[in-house]
């Protein structure tokens, strides 16, 4: 049946500027739960991926609010404990790993490359029911009484120790787990497979670069933290003794295995964000990314590099000396691909014709907050800041800017640059604008003060504190409330523009890419014909002195 | 409300860190001059309409990727190897340190002192005098952390971690758990005395009279029923114990392993993982039957009688 409903899709296809589009290609609500579209999946793990943020952010919000006074006064210790643990687990595998890969990547990726779908539609589908099933026991957890391990779930705590709904969160991301790796899959076959002809490797844009170095990381990487959680749960419910010295196991074990997956996936939340600024600076500096080799290779040695460094959370765990120093140095090598990308965007504005539009404003404010977190990423290498540093503010701050700092300002970035392909309207210039940099600074305020405090010597996890740092967590909860109002913004504006904005045409920026050859938004299946590519990606036209460009682009 | 910038310097090891520290936030700055200074002069000079010249470059990229790849990792190397070589000189204790024993569980520190002084959250120290603290846990997992000192040494479970410093400045400093330990995390926390040599010798004498660390291991040594067969008539079936701490110890398995804390300890908890060249592996196992702390004290005791001579079994 199916096959057979393809097969005359295919004989009759859509006109481009027809109103057929994705969006109007069914309205039930079974329409958009058994759809095998990337785009609507896509837009499926945007609203999923939006629920789970408010949530967590709302713990946040609790947290924040608790720690404006030194004593414990507003939630109990046990209560606080149970909020950070929400919003780390949250955070990280129901927002952030799944942001840019499964909801623009999803989207986006097909289209760029010039194919009509992911290499396996069903298979995407179930990556969303898998994610969705994880949540829901996530959410069985938080409902039933919470958690109170950390996201990072040291044992013995988690596996002996807390009296919490360990198992049911535990098997929520165990379960997620196996969407992230379904969607890796996806997307190494997508891209090594169904490139249009002619689109050779090294004319990839640099999205798809970064998001199959990402693929490769989310497919080696996760299955080892499915092994550490199921091994948690075995000691947990059946006693068997893997981490707790009691049991004649080893604490330091689960360190290894969870590192092991955890800090490949701090790569797995950055580098896709990477991908989306090299495609804003280019677009919006009308200009070749300088250096596109160098840029996408750094994303290979990132991927390579970020499996050999997870020992640099454990410098101060009693693991060997000799083993610190050789994680050390492979988290100082780690910094250099990232170095790189940052010179080669900053070179690309460089004789550009440069705009400052929404999309360019967060890639700007990503380049300052991400270099900030690089650069404080060196501290933390360093062996022995480390020992003073470590499980302080101080690596609360140097993780939200890589984080939020990073890859919220590149989802952001990149869900306003594609929002006219994905909605066909264009969002207010204006409120964006506003948005991007409320969002900048509130940002800074949030958390600079916190490298501060972290020097200074506060813990992380700590419900009370000591009176003489309170004037650090007032302003960094002063921070919080603005930044508040730079997410709400978009939310408001964005809904808004699906009914009153703007529309939007192919190509509202004049950009380069497969993905805006299409109508927007694109009909279901992206092009009527197919593409066929026969220049390197960001070829746009010389500029003039003025910086407009001096030949007609041939998309406009 | 106060206004702290930084923290408190009060130990040797402070000072190595914190000039690391400030080389750091040189060459942030350095590189974020690099980096943001040409941004901001190229947003104002080449946006859209600004009259400059946009001719497109035709130069070899190929030397400026060398240049700025391999002057970051120039400064990484640099940066590496400082760091670890403090590092290396803030993780292995030096030798003739004054040694003091810290058991961590939910939620408080225990420390006993060789003279059998005991506190609980709260530490007291001399002054200039290099201090090596043995730490166990009877629990999860926490960490010592003085940040007026710099130093952090997580405290994991099954085994004995080491942490050092010497105290610079008299004074009363934070003492935190570093690392997340359950319900009340937060409210593991303490105060470090570091007090003149004679304040310090005035608070040791208020607890004379009690028992010494070691005495106290003496005690336990007998009531745990060790002395039947590790000392006198009795080891004819196990090791005798005098003389024994520091020394090597050849195995059954031909390896042959210091008797260190570590050692001593695995052999009162894991009595068959290691066992003594000539000797049948009878001893039971005393997991679960003896706290860290009364691990700390048989050690202790073990240590006193390191320069006795075995008696010899009749």
């Amino acid at each position: 049946m199916k096959e057979l409903a393809t097969t005359l899709e295919r004989e009759t296809p859509a006109l481009i500027g027809s109103d057929e589009n994705y969006l109007s290609a069914g309205h039930t609500l079974k329409s958009w739960l058994l759809t095998t579209d990337h785009k609507r999946i896509g837009l499926l793990y945007l609203f999923s991926i939006s629920f789970f943020f408010v949530i967590a952010a709302t713990a946040a919000a609790l947290m924040r609010a608790e720690l404006v006074t030194p004593q414990g006064d507003l939630v109990t210790s046990e209560t606080y404990n149970k909020l950070f643990t929400i919003h780390g687990v949250l955070m990280v595998w129901f927002f952030l790993i799944p942001s840019i890969p499964s909801v623009l990547g999803n989207f986006i990726i097909p289209m760029m490359i010039g194919a009509r779908d992911v290499a396996f539609p069903r298979l995407n589908l179930l990556s969303w029911y898998l994610f969705i099933g994880g949540g829901l026991f996530a959410l069985y957890a938080i409902v039933a009484g919470g958690v109170d391990t950390g996201w990072t779930f040291y044992a013995p705590l988690s596996s002996v120790y807390s009296n919490t709904h360990v198992v049911e969160m535990a098997t929520g991301i165990f379960i997620t787990g196996f969407s992230s790796i379904l969607t890796g899959l996806n997307f190494i076959i997508t891209i090594q497979k169904m490139r249009a002809p002619g689109l050779t490797w090294f004319r990839l844009p640099l999205f798809i670069w970064s998001m199959f170095a990402t693929s490769l990381i989310l497919v080696l990487a996760t299955p080892v933290l499915a092994i550490t959680l199921a091994l948690m749960v075995l000691e947990r419910v059946w006693g068997i003794g893997i981490f707790d010295p009691k049991l004649g196991g080893d604490p330091i074990l689960f360190q290894h295995l969870f590192w092991f997956y955890s800090h490949p996936a701090v790569y797995i939340m950055i580098l896709p964000g990477m991908g989306v600024i090299s495609e804003l600076i280019s677009c919006f500096s009308r200009k070749k990314i300088f250096g596109y080799k160098f840029v996408a290779f750094s994303s290979m040695a990132i991927a390579v590099l970020g499996f050999l460094v997870w020992g640099h959370h454990m410098f101060v765990s009693s693991q060997s000396i000799y083993a610190g120093m050789i994680f050390s140095i492979l988290s100082f090598l780690v910094a250099i691909p990232s170095a790189i990308k940052v010179f080669n965007w900053v070179a690309t504005l460089y004789r550009g014709s440069i705009s400052l539009d929404t999309p360019m404003l967060y890639a700007l404010g990503f380049i300052g907050l991400f270099t900030i977190g690089g650069l404080t990423g060196l501290f933390l290498a360093t062996l022995a800041v480390d020992v003073h540093v470590t499980d302080t503010y101080f690596v609360v701050a140097h993780f939200h800017y890589i984080m939020v700092g990073g890859m919220v300002s590149a989802f952001m970035g990149g869900l306003h640059y594609w929002w006219p392909k994905i909605t066909g309207r264009l969002y207010p210039e204006k409120l964006g604008q506003l948005a991007a940099i409320i969002m900048f600074f509130g940002f800074n305020l949030t958390f600079f003060p916190q490298f501060i405090l972290g020097y200074l010597g506060m813990p992380r996890r700590y419900h009370a504190y000591p009176p003489e740092f309170q004037i650090y967590q007032v302003l960094s909860t002063a921070g919080a409330s603005i930044l508040a109002i730079a997410y709400l913004l978009p939310v408001i504006y964005l809904i808004w523009s699906l009914k009153h904005g703007k529309k939007a045409g192919a190509n509202p920026w004049q950009a380069t890419g497969l993905e805006w050859k299409t109508s927007s938004p694109p009909p279901k299946h992206n092009f009527d014909e197919m593409p066929i590519v026969t220049e390197e990606a960001y070829e746009y036209p010389p500029l003039s002195d003025e910086g407009r460009e001096l030949e007609v682009s041939k998309d406009a | 409300m106060k206004f702290p910038f930084f923290p408190e310097q009060a130990s040797t090891s402070a000072q190595q860190v914190d000039s690391l520290y400030f080389v750091l936030i040189g060459i942030s700055v350095f590189f974020l001059a690099i980096i943001f200074l040409p941004m901001i002069y190229f947003l104002f000079k080449y946006r859209r309409g600004h009259r400059a010249n946009r001719a497109p470059l035709n130069i070899s990229t190929m030397r400026i990727e060398v240049t700025w790849t391999v002057i970051p990792l120039v400064l990484a190397m640099g940066l590496f190897a400082w760091g670890a070589k403090a590092y290396f000189e803030m993780e292995v204790p030096p030798a003739n340190a004054l040694d003091i024993d810290v058991v961590g569980k939910q939620w408080m520190w225990k420390i006993q002192h060789q003279e059998g002084n005991r506190e609980i959250n709260e530490l007291h120290i001399p002054l200039g005098r290099t201090v090596k603290l043995t730490m166990a846990s009877e629990d999860v997992i926490h960490s010592f952390y003085i940040p007026a000192f710099r130093v952090k040494q997580d405290v994991v479970p099954g085994r004995f971690v080491t942490e050092w410093f010497q105290p610079t400045k008299v004074g009363a400093y934070h003492l935190f758990c570093a690392e997340y330990c359950g319900a009340d995390h937060s409210k593991m926390i303490g105060t470090i005395y570091v007090m003149p040599l004679a304040d310090y010798q005035a608070w040791l004498n208020r607890g004379s009279g009690q028992d010494t660390l070691a005495q106290s291991g003496a005690r336990l040594f007998r009531e745990l029923g060790c002395s039947g067969c590790h000392i006198g008539p009795g080891t004819v079936r196990a090791p005798p114990l005098e003389g024994l701490y520091g020394k090597l110890v050849p195995l059954q398995t031909r390896e042959i392993v210091r008797a260190d804390d570590k050692y001593i300890r695995d052999s009162i908890l894991l009595p068959n993982s290691q066992i003594a060249a000539g000797y049948q592996p009878l001893m039971p196992t005393f997991q679960g039957h003896i706290s860290e702390e009364e691990l700390f004290q048989l050690i202790a005791y073990i240590k006193s009688i390191a320069n006795k001579e075995p008696e010899v079994a009749k």
